[in-house]
């Protein structure tokens, strides 16, 4: 196997089959155990938009150092389904190990080293069809040179909570696997000539959602409000699971258009609000970023990315959406955009986009994608450290005007029910206490004073990251959940002249960004998307054009591996 | 308590003169005075249209929000601090046309709130087309042959989904209507007021005279829990019954998601359990 040369990018299984055959099973065993033996691990899928059938893969990745972004190369596929063949072609190599049950063997052409394994019969054998996947997380882990008695305990963790003869037939089934697999080990030559870490026992193992929503909680979340749309609705449920006990409420709504007015009204009553979506669901909610930005409300919006217009590709990933996040909502008024990047970015920032929509109440939006969504890998565990629930909101007094005209724009926000005003908030232009006006002074006045507060959320603005060598000569500029994958592509290239430039905050653009992209002789913008939606927000705010576009829209997420040759023909 | 708690003083009335809305606004004033309901304590919420001007014209907390959103925002406010009285008032394009899913689950979710539907049976703000409860024939400057569309029926459409409270009232008669808007407002959950009122302006077919001569008092022996009942005198349409159709007492939205007394901007995030959530994906 090609990749036990490789220190850096560890080994590449990818499991292959059809929805329903068990692959999410193979996926959450195998990435278990190899975390709770402290190896580190990164897992991602794609899948095409049905419940069962079509062909669906798994990417998981296992290393001595982080492996954390999607790569093109695979060292082990077990298949699942013939279909496995010509759904991976272009990625399978002769040094591919493909392991799987001869009739699905025989759907693939001549490259690649097979190893037919009897799974199905093995777990016959062994008392139910159930069993199967067992078998094969112990052919792989025998492929990777895994002792087995490293990862009985793992197993039986997993397995918590079953009984004593579920567990027993398990250990079994793994056994079995490790048997069957001895043979082709050493035929292939398999075995992670790698270390694990033990520090990695004790790191979390966490998705982009979970992600998101924990920052959300830590920022004092405690009111959801969405209609499901893939690939954002594992947000909703992860709140809707896990915030009960923390005094969140979280409503499915009739449509989008709903959970976002409920957001807003949430939040003139003192709520923390935020709502989750994709684009097409964005798209119906635009009416409530408008609103927010009129009523000067705070809101929290995430935005999971996947191909559009329209339906687009349902379960694909994409970077389409940030020219609907920027421009949304008729009228102009400020917001704020945000694009984490790495797992305990999208906790910080997540955390933060409520705090700054609560300080300058406007809406914040965060902006994540498909593969941002479903990809997980361990990393340092999210720290509470410092937090402080901080509360924007005033007590009201008599003469309480919510619209007050202020130096920075900022009103002090009052809650109904909380002190002796009264607030009073409307869609229409209104005066200093929130009453509709058509005096047109005044209506200057107040749209000034809407402006006004972007120019104070600057000061909080997200500096993007250099990464790579200080003194660069190329630099390839990426937003959003491309971080690991561009920072991984770089070291594989072995380029010491090239630097990564990744922007957390797309909106407004970091000013001070200019200073590092001048310093470059050659600059290139990457993203998952086909015109380059961030490359003309940086020519619209910082006059900044790249030389070169790297582009990819087909669904799919870049390839650290391939993009390392392509920055190798570039620069 | 006062009515006068609740008025603005001089301000200047966007309204046509002789429209329904003026009554509209005493009758409610007094209701909520008769209720003791303090203006800081009251939250108006609307959408777009000459009712969903109400807030404006009374002292309370208001939320004047998107057309056709009004009852979205409420049911949020109500139970993001349940103690407040939450009111969405606004007209029949509103609630019933471009609100009309919002209506429909709004009365499935049954929060605690109080939904009074001004009447008129024609867009005002708009300048007179057709509403969704414009009545066969009704011409306009669009329905330009008159409206062929079957009427919404608000009253058959709330028993039909069970709602907590259904009851359809006029402002030609104020004393029914400020005792309905007491009663709907005391209900524990979902109580919709569909409040007729005559539009001098755009509808010159349902006039005062028209809405004297074609409503009628339900009767004293109607018994409000009997459903099928409440449901077949919905569907009459020739002459319309004012008062309190139907009521179920069920649990509210705030209750069944127990959600709890407290106003949510007062509660605190509990870090060490936040802690150990995060903690159980690092085992």
């Amino acid at each position: 196997m090609n990749a036990l040369r490789s220190e850096n990018s560890g080994v590449s299984i990818v499991l292959c089959g059809q929805a329903g055959q068990g692959i999410q099973t193979v996926e959450k065993l195998l990435t278990s155990i190899l975390k709770a033996s402290g190896w580190n691990v990164f897992a991602t899928k794609e899948y095409m938009s049905r419940i069962r059938g079509g062909t669906n893969s798994t990417l998981i990745r296992v290393g001595s150092k982080p492996v954390r972004g999607f790569i093109n190369r695979i060292d082990v596929l077990a298949a699942l389904d013939k279909s496995a063949g010509g759904h991976l072609a272009k990625r399978i190599s002769p040094e591919t190990v493909i392991m799987g049950e001869k009739e699905v063997l025989s759907g693939f052409g001549d490259t690649g080293s097979f190893f037919e394994a009897g799974f199905s019969q093995a777990a016959k054998d062994l008392g139910g069809k159930v069993y199967a996947n067992t078998v094969a997380v112990g052919a792989l882990l025998r492929l990777l040179g895994i002792p087995a008695e490293e990862v009985k305990e793992p197993l039986e963790r997993f397995f918590g909570g079953k009984s004593d003869e579920i567990i027993e037939k398990n250990q079994q089934a793994l056994q079995k696997g490790f048997e069957m697999a001895e043979k082709p080990a050493e035929d292939f030559g398999a075995g992670l000539k790698l270390s694990g870490e033990p520090d990695v026992q004790g790191r979390m193992l966490v998705n982009g959602a979970q992600a998101v929503g924990l920052g959300a909680l830590a920022g004092g979340c405690n009111f959801i409000s969405s209609y499901p749309m893939s690939p954002s609705t594992a947000v909703l449920a992860f709140l809707a699971q896990n915030g009960g006990g923390l005094g969140l409420i979280a409503e499915q709504a009739e449509d989008e258009i709903a959970a976002v007015n409920m957001a807003v009204g949430a939040w003139y009553a003192g709520a923390r609000a935020m709502i989750t979506t994709s684009g097409g669901g964005f798209a119906l909610m635009s009416e409530g970023v408008s609103l927010a930005g009129m009523m000067e409300s705070p809101l929290v919006m995430h935005l999971a990315q996947r191909p559009g217009p329209a339906t687009g590709l349902p379960t694909r990933t994409e970077q389409g959406d940030l020219e609907l996040a920027l421009y949304s909502g008729h009228g102009e008024f400020p917001r704020i955009i945000l694009a984490p990047g790495t797992l305990s970015e999208a906790f910080s920032l997540a955390k933060k986009a409520f705090d700054t929509a609560d300080k300058y109440q406007v809406p914040v939006i965060i902006l994540t994608d498909q593969y941002f969504m479903d990809s997980y890998y361990n990393t340092e565990t999210f720290s509470l450290e410092g937090l402080k629930k901080s509360s924007y909101i005033t007590k009201t007094d008599k003469d309480y005007l919510r619209y007050k005209l202020t130096e920075n724009g900022i009103s002090p926000r009052g809650v109904p029910g909380f002190g002796e005003g009264l607030v009073c908030q409307d869609s229409d232009e209104h005066d200093q206490q929130g009453r509709i006006t058509e005096d047109l002074e005044l209506r200057v006045k107040m749209n000034d004073k809407r402006l006004k507060k972007l120019e104070a959320a600057k000061a909080e603005t997200v500096q993007p990251s250099l990464v790579g060598a200080e003194d660069y000569e190329n630099i390839i500029v990426c937003w959003g959940s491309n971080y690991n994958i561009v920072k991984e592509a770089i070291e594989l290239s072995g380029r010491s002249d090239t630097a990564m430039l990744h922007f957390s905050q797309v909106y407004p653009v970091p000013e001070k960004a200019i200073e590092k992209l001048k310093r470059a002789k050659k600059t290139a913008v990457l993203e998952n998307n086909a015109t380059g939606q961030f490359a003309k927000l940086l020519k619209l705010q910082l006059d900044f054009e790249p030389d070169e576009k790297i582009l990819k829209y087909n669904g799919m997420p870049f390839a650290a591996d391939a993009l390392s040759e392509k920055i190798n023909e570039m620069f | 308590m006062n009515a006068d708690k609740f008025d603005m003083g001089n301000i200047d009335i966007a309204w046509c003169p002789g429209c329904g809305n003026f009554s509209i606004l005493d009758v409610l004033k007094d209701s909520l005075a008769e209720l003791e309901i303090s203006p800081e304590q009251l939250v108006m919420v609307s959408g777009i249209g000459q009712a969903a001007k109400i807030p404006h014209y009374l002292k309370a907390n208001f939320f004047n929000g998107l057309h056709g959103r009004a009852l979205s925002p409420a049911t949020a406010i109500k139970v993001s601090s349940p103690s407040l009285t939450v009111i969405a008032e606004s007209g029949d394009g509103d609630m019933y046309g471009e609100g009309g899913n919002h209506f429909i689950h709004t009365i499935r979710r049954n929060p605690n709130i109080t939904n009074i539907v001004h009447d008129n049976m024609v867009y005002g703000l708009t300048k007179g087309q057709a509403s969704p409860t414009s009545r066969p024939g009704f011409k306009t400057g669009v329905q330009i042959n008159g409206v062929v569309l079957e009427p919404f029926n608000p009253l058959a459409v709330a028993i039909g989904l069970d709602a907590g409270f259904a009851a359809r009232t006029s402002i030609t008669d104020k004393e029914l209507t400020k005792d309905i808007i007491k009663q709907a407002v005391r209900h524990n959950g979902y109580a919709l007021v569909d409040l007729l009122q005559p539009c001098p302006s755009f509808n010159k077919v349902n006039n005062y005279k028209w809405f004297k001569e074609n409503t009628y008092r339900l009767e004293d022996t109607h018994d409000p829990s009997e459903r099928d009942r409440a449901f077949s005198l919905a569907c009459k349409t020739d002459k319309l019954a004012l008062g309190v159709f139907y009521k179920s007492q069920k649990p509210s939205f705030e209750e069944n998601i127990s959600a709890g007394p407290e106003p949510l901007h007062e509660k605190r995030l509990d870090t060490d359990k936040l802690e150990s959530l995060i903690k159980s994906f690092a085992s």
